[in-house]
């Protein structure tokens, strides 16, 4: 009884605050815009009884989907939100691996420190950080002054409003929740092993490709899911630090939403992008589970 | 038909494999290996034997590879091999945790050392094939380390280790994880390996038990040095100081000041008490405080006098511990010394002929006693 009343406690934190909202999404993607309050149509109307009911449910329809599927703006915006993330987790990968190799190296008395070094930005609005590399990467920017300076440069570089800027924003922000899971990975490698490597005949550089990188391939995964889902929605970065020709889906959907207050088009926006989410994230928990099996 | 002896430490042609030229090795402050030089010959199975802390392990980490010498040399087959990096040298170890690869099957944590030499693809196997075959590990090939017991980590260990054919092979603390039956089945059988394919072992231990056991000589360690360095029975028989007739087996040792009689010494212990004998070529002043180092199975322990042995004590049996086999008396001298005596249960516990508080004798031969030097 206990039992279950513990387990009923997270399904009901699911039901409240995601199964609900995405209910309510999903009724308004299959609605018609309106000019009204709210400004879609139809509304359910519980004074006319049943009749109320069933005149409501027949006015719902799929006409939005098949609206995405006519303009090429959407799956262009899709495949492009992909491939910024793609390429963006790839790039964070690339600077977070390093990062957490060097934590997991470091003397003991030295980690809690640089654990700490890695949090410490959350303790600052994200919006903020994000304004604040406007500030550095913009033409007049302290990048560019500072290039100016020391004469490598002779005319300012556009990096603000572009992708570069765009990748630059994600993986800055979206570093530490790729070095943690790695790190975890790698603090827990038994430095043995790789002594035995190198007793059997690897160099350094062959042992860490044959025994640390398959050993932290867990960590690696969990790292590129946790940076490549939210970044897939992301809207923020891309619409603040990116530039007209940056397509992300997350800008797309803001448009549909507050510039044509088309909500039944930005819902169907929305209710796909989440299926498109919904592989990353099963895949990702196969790997939760998988690893949990090889810890027993 | 005689079978030669395989004492080539004895024979002063022989080649030593390993040399250990005046090595010193320091962390910090602390000394972990005190100036030691010895050989280790070809085919040998060398124990080193201490208390942890002794430096066994530094001295095994040097022979694989992971630390330099401070100072002095070691030599592999006449060679220096300070400046060649572990991955070069035809030395491979066992690791105590095993180090097995987690994410590789048996058969390619076998295999991981041939690939690295990038050997022909059909040998590989067939290496292969022969290790699983040496260790009977055949139908595991497939399994990862997690998927088979603790027995079975050790010989895929083992097989890893002996893959490349190495000349020497160093284990450390082979058998620390395994529970006591296993660990004396598998002594054996590591005995027989190391004679199957004639490689060369140093074994890295705690276990005098287990060195004794396995290895054609033992060098017992403490702090930093090697105290002695012997064949098993010649360390149990003449330990050539109270350390190493402490750590072991079980002894009684006596202090007391020596006078020389006949072809040994009398050794007066305390007031009271009489004067025991030891026969010895060992020459000590008259008057030189010594020890009296006294293994408890060559104290024969009786109810009545015994009338045809120069060292007899008198005493009151203090404590009995009975392992089966045999049972240690503890027997509290008059002047508060306990003395052990071991004797074998041939009979049946309840026709045991002493109990607590029995008045007993203790005595042993002239030549059983080993006397040391303080």
């Amino acid at each position: 009884m206990r039992r279950a009343a513990l387990i009923l406690v997270p399904y009901l934190w699911l039901l409240a605050l995601f199964l609900v909202p995405f209910l309510i999404v999903l009724k308004i993607s299959l609605s018609d815009i309106a000019l009204a309050i709210p400004p879609y149509t139809p509304t359910l109307d519980l004074s006319t009884g049943w009749q109320g009911v069933k005149d409501f449910f027949a006015a719902l329809d799929l006409e939005n989907f098949e609206f995405l599927t006519t303009d090429d703006l959407y799956w262009k915006a899709y495949l492009s939100s992909v491939k910024i993330a793609a390429i963006a987790t790839f790039l964070t990968l690339c600077v977070g691996y390093p990062i957490a190799y060097g934590m997991a190296n470091a003397p003991d008395h030295w980690r809690p420190t640089l654990m700490m070094l890695v949090i410490l930005p959350f303790w600052t609005s994200f919006l903020i950080r994000v304004y604040s590399w406007m500030g550095i990467l913009s033409t007049e920017g302290y990048l560019n002054q500072f290039l100016l300076g020391i004469g490598v440069i002779s005319t300012p570089l556009t990096i603000l409003n572009t992708n570069t800027a765009v990748y630059i924003g994600i993986v800055y922000t979206y570093l530490p929740f790729m070095i943690l899971p790695i790190y975890a990975a790698l603090e827990r490698l038994d430095g043995s092993l790789l002594e035995a490597a190198e007793d059997l005949g690897c160099s350094r550089i062959s042992a860490f490709w044959l025994v640390t990188v398959p050993l932290s391939k867990n960590g690696i995964i969990a790292g590129c899911f946790l940076v490549f889902i939210p970044t897939i929605g992301e809207f923020v970065i891309p619409s603040l630090l990116g530039g007209s020709r940056t397509l992300m889906i997350g800008k797309v959907l803001w448009e549909e939403f507050f510039n044509n207050r088309d909500w039944p088009v930005a819902s169907a926006v929305a209710v796909i992008l989440l299926l498109i989410l919904i592989i990353p994230i099963i895949l990702f928990q196969r790997n939760e589970q998988k690893q949990r099996e090889a810890d027993q | 038909m005689g079978q030669t002896v395989f004492e080539p430490w004895n024979d002063p042609d022989a080649k030593p494999l390993i040399q250990f030229r005046n090595v010193s090795k320091r962390f910090g402050d602390f000394t972990a290996i005190d100036n030691q030089s010895f050989d280790i010959y070809e085919r040998e199975f060398f124990a080193l034997l201490g208390p942890s802390g002794c430096g066994k392990t530094t001295m095994m980490r040097m022979l694989a590879g992971f630390e330099t010498p401070t100072e002095g040399t070691i030599l592999l087959g006449g060679q220096d091999i300070a400046p060649i990096p572990p991955n070069k040298r035809a030395v491979n170890m066992m690791f105590q945790s095993y180090a097995l690869f987690p994410h590789l099957s048996v058969w390619e944590n076998i295999a991981f050392g041939l690939k690295r030499d990038r050997r022909p693809k059909d040998e590989i196997e067939s290496r292969v094939a022969e290790m699983l075959k040496l260790t009977r590990l055949e139908q595991f090939a497939r399994r990862k380390p997690h998927q088979i017991s603790g027995g079975q980590r050790q010989r895929v260990a083992l097989a890893r280790s002996l893959a490349k054919a190495p000349k020497l092979l160093l284990l450390d603390e082979p058998l620390g994880a395994l529970d006591a039956k296993l660990r004396q089945d598998t002594q054996f059988e590591l005995m027989d390996i190391q004679e199957k394919t004639g490689t060369t072992f140093v074994i890295v231990t705690h276990d005098q038990e287990e060195a004794m056991t396995v290895a054609s000589r033992v060098a017992v360690m403490d702090h930093g040095r090697i105290v002695q360095a012997d064949i098993p029975a010649k360390i149990y028989e003449q330990p050539n100081s109270v350390y190493v007739a402490d750590f072991i087996g079980e002894v009684t040792i006596i202090d007391g000041t020596a006078t020389k009689v006949d072809n040994g010494y009398e050794i007066d212990f305390a007031e009271g008490q009489p004067t025991l004998y030891c026969q010895t070529d060992k020459q000590l002043a008259n008057g030189q405080s010594c020890h009296i180092a006294i293994r408890p199975e060559k104290v024969s322990i009786s109810a009545e006098k015994p009338a045809d042995r120069r060292n007899i004590l008198q005493g009151k049996i203090h404590d009995i511990a009975y392992l089966g086999n045999i049972s240690t008396y503890h027997v509290k001298l008059a002047n508060g010394k306990i003395v052990k005596a071991q004797t074998a249960n041939t009979r049946r516990l309840a026709h045991r002929p002493f109990t607590w508080e029995d008045d007993v004798y203790l005595s042993w031969s002239d030549t059983a006693g080993v006397l040391l030097e303080r």
